[in-house]
């Protein structure tokens, strides 16, 4: 199956000039990129959250669990868990993964799962047409909040680094061939690997002239550093307007969930003689 | 036996109950505790009969005190003939004194191995061979054998026969809880995960099952809260493994939203629901039925469901098993309706483990391009596969889908996934109505009923046969097993519903499949029923 499509035939419903479709072609030849190293295509599963980013469950050919808002990723985790074998990719939005989702991603990060969880962040609601979202920028006037935020956006990269994720990387999708670069190197990092994207969403927060003016590649910048990852994460704030880098900012080597846990199975036990053996023990 | 939270009040009752059990007896244990880690009044009542039982009696022949409250509080359990057994420095007066403190001073033990010397007293008053407490020492103590030993045999020699019990010579059955019954049940029918965030009554079948995991080799994973419990579940049995989760009414709120997941992805798992009273917080320790609606009517949108209530643990085991099978069979979600009286009561248990029905086979997959997760057959069941299968994509979706699993508005496939649904529905149906999915006790040819459901059924099979009444308990709440509900009814006339809760929920689900109670008894204190009290309410209306 080397010469996989990895595309459906469904019919696409993403606006015209939305970043979804970077994302998702920035996904695809990632996915087959890692195909040619050796990935078994049959491995890999896609799980979505609710949103506008979801619909890359319908549309990108390869096995997928269309989950509920906030949710990718404990779905992802116990897939995981399940079969290690798997290569699980989650993306979820930025409402999915910073609000409703939020608890999940810090866990995930601090148990370090081997996942990758790529988070579509246009900054908006976009399905239920254009709401702020955790990291919509300082006074956004949404539909919810006509007069303006009235709280400060979270700084998902210093969240992820502070939760103990082992990889964190910023993409954007004014920048294409960059974002399959990071995607590929968060699918190769054994560990949870956390990359937030800058989307533009065309229709509610088209911030494409902002991002082509501020986002820079990050360039002779140790990965292996903490503190000098943790100073970079927050050289923007997600709504002043200043420098805006993008690559892979943490990335650390440590025991995974899967590993820590030695998957478990079933083969060769008996079911009968466990319970014969624990029934005896309480005689 | 009683004393303060921390005093090891149900490890003691465990050894008592297995002390009269290698006497020969089939043994209970209800254990009431206050929601504290210390102080507070816990106590536990075992009761011994020849034959299996599942409901305390008021009055009690033995008391054990470790403090004054075990005395006060439950004066009115002592009758002509009872043998109080006391701490003789906590407690003023007693049958049985025994200076706890000086016994424990002079051994050099721990005040934890205080019950060991009242226990010890017990066994002499009550007539029992040392040989028997010795040995049950010897195979449930878990931490210093010999000095629990030493403060029970001073116990033993200080104390006197009072009231001999009898040795029988039937062999001891296992004691177990109801929530262990349960992790076997599911460990039977092939449970490969357990996925669960500490919540009483059920919390103790998240322990017993990481206890095991390696034995039964079972992942058992406690994630951040009960939202990622469900999710994972489901993640799991995506990736095809058999799973459960464990929680009680509150954790079960939060996973409502993966309860409809499981059921319009058609994704299977299997709900522990072990209830306490409600609303909200309210008695955490203690014991209600009143989350039979909210288990058969959890989750937006409509899609069919096993709900199964046991009552005890042979029961349960026996529905754990089948849950997981019909879960997986029908890739529906399963819910074990338990409380807190099953789950942490212990029962001498002969568990049937070689005689489970098993529902049958999953329907597999054929692998390659052309398979469709959601393949619309006549029994309304897709053949089955898992990620990893070669060449082929498993695509499960939360949103109406096609048949390939492919995102869906349209009128005519979204008619048709319903249809498919509810056909499902109807497969179980008729799976559920070969199964013994209604238990009948009491006085069998009675021409009144009793209809209970869950841990009731113990105390309405005695009352049944004392006061001359069929017990029926449909075990399988959803899909209603309505046919043979009915058969089991033949020939009655009255009909009393109990349940322990307020509303009268099984009360409103007979109604609705046209059954009618001519008089229900309710209790919603968060106690069980005992025999007694059961007897008494009954006799108030049918007398
Ligand atoms: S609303 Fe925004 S995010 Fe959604 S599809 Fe349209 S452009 Fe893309």
């Amino acid at each position: 199956m080397t010469e996989q499509k990895l595309v459906t035939p469904a019919q696409n419903t993403w606006c015209p000039g939305c970043g979804n479709f970077v994302i998702q072609f920035a996904l695809r030849d990632a996915l087959r990129a890692a195909i040619e190293r050796g990935t078994d295509p049959d491995s890999i599963v896609l799980v979505t959250g609710i949103g506008c980013h979801a619909k890359m469950a319908d549309y990108l050919a390869v096995n997928s669990f269309y989950a509920i808002h906030g949710r990718t990723v404990p779905v992802a985790t116990g897939i995981k868990m399940a079969n290690p074998d798997l290569s699980v990719i989650c993306c979820a939005g930025d409402g999915d993964a910073y609000a409703e989702g939020l608890d999940h991603l810090v866990f995930s990060a601090k148990r370090n799962s081997d996942i990758t969880v790529i988070v579509h962040n246009n900054r908006v609601y976009g399905l239920t047409t254009g709401q702020y979202t955790p990291t919509s920028p300082y006074g956004f006037r949404g539909r919810s909040t006509p007069a303006g935020t009235v709280e400060p956006p979270l700084n998902p990269l210093a969240l992820m680094l502070s939760s103990g994720a082992t990889f964190v990387a910023r993409g954007c999708t004014r920048r294409k061939k960059d974002l399959e670069g990071i995607f590929s190197e968060a699918m190769e990092h054994r560990g949870f690997a956390f990359v937030d994207v800058l989307q533009v969403c065309a229709t509610y927060f088209n911030a494409a002239d902002v991002y082509d003016r501020f986002v820079y590649p990050l360039e002779g910048h140790d990965t292996g550093d903490f503190a000098a990852a943790f100073r970079k994460a927050r050289e923007w704030d997600y709504t002043s307007e200043g420098p805006i880098a993008t690559g892979i900012f943490y990335r650390a080597s440590r025991p995974t969930l899967e590993e820590t846990m030695k998957p478990v199975s079933r083969a060769g036990k008996v079911p009968a003689e466990t319970i014969a053996k624990i029934l005896e023990a309480r005689k | 036996m009683g004393g303060k939270a921390g005093d090891g009040i149900n490890s003691a009752g465990y050894l008592v109950a297995q002390i009269l059990s290698h006497a020969g007896y089939r043994v209970y244990m209800y254990f009431d505790y206050p929601s504290l880690i210390k102080g507070g009044h816990n106590f536990a009542i075992v009761r011994a009969s020849p034959e299996r039982k599942g409901a305390v009696r008021e009055a009690v022949d033995f008391v054990l005190a470790l403090n004054q409250d075990t005395l006060d509080l439950h004066r009115w359990r002592i009758r002509e003939g009872t043998v109080t057994i006391c701490d003789g420095w906590q407690v003023k007066g007693g049958d049985v004194r025994v200076p706890v403190p000086d016994i424990l001073r002079e051994e050099g033990a721990p005040p934890v191995m205080g019950n060991s010397c009242l226990i010890g007293a017990f066994a002499r008053a009550a007539g029992i061979r040392w040989e028997i407490l010795a040995e049950v020492f010897a195979r449930h103590v878990r931490k210093g054998l010999e000095m629990n030993l030493k403060v029970a045999r001073r116990g033993y020699e200080l104390s006197r026969e009072y009231r001999a019990i009898r040795e029988l010579d039937a062999r001891p059955a296992p004691i177990i809880s109801g929530n262990e019954a349960i992790g076997l049940g599911l460990i039977h029918g092939g449970l490969d995960a357990y996925v669960a965030y500490p919540m009483t009554p059920t919390s103790n079948l998240l322990h017993f099952l990481a206890e095991n995991a390696g034995d039964a080799g079972i992942t058992v994973f406690h994630p951040e809260n009960e939202i990622a419990v469900m999710l994972m579940a489901l993640g799991f049995a995506y990736a095809g493994k058999r799973t459960a989760v464990g929680t009680s009414g509150g954790g079960f709120c939060l996973m409502t939203e993966g309860l409809s997941l499981s059921g319009g992805a058609e994704i299977p798992v299997v709900v522990v629901l072990g209830q306490r009273p409600g609303p909200s917080t309210g008695m955490p320790t203690y014991t209600a039925q009143s989350d039979l609606h909210f288990a058969l009517h959890a989750g937006q949108g409509e899609f069919p469901r096993l709900v199964v209530a046991p009552g005890d643990p042979m029961q349960a085991f026996t529905w754990s098993s089948l849950s997981l099978d019909l879960a997986w069979k029908y890739q529906v979600p399963a819910i074990v309706l338990c409380d807190k009286t099953l789950c942490e009561g212990y029962y001498s248990a002969d568990i049937p483990a070689g005689d489970v029905p098993r529902a049958g086979g999953v329907k597999a997959g054929e692998p390659g391009p052309g398979y469709k997760r959601y393949l619309l057959t006549e029994d309304g069941v897709s053949p089955l596969l898992f990620p990893g299968a070669p060449g082929t994509l498993v695509k499960v979706n939360s949103y109406t889908h096609d048949e390939a699993g492919i995102t869906t508005e349209d009128p005519t496939v979204a008619a048709l996934m319903a249809e498919k649904r509810a056909r499902k529905g109807k497969a179980l149906e008729a799976a559920v109505a070969e199964l013994p999915a209604v238990f009948t006790g009491g006085t069998k040819d009675a021409e009144r009923a009793l209809v209970c459901w869950g841990s009731t059924v113990s105390a309405c099979c005695e009352v049944g046969r004392e006061r001359n009444f069929r017990v029926v308990q449909p075990v399988v709440l959803s899909p209603f097993p309505r046919e043979q509900f009915l058969a089991a009814l033949g020939g009655t006339g009255d009909l009393v519903v109990v349940e322990e809760n307020s509303c009268g929920q099984l009360e409103m689900l007979l109604a609705r499949h046209g059954v009618r109670a001519t008089a229900s008894v309710r209790k919603y204190d968060g106690r069980p029923f005992s025999v007694d009290e059961l007897s008494r309410r009954l006799g108030e209306v049918a007398p």
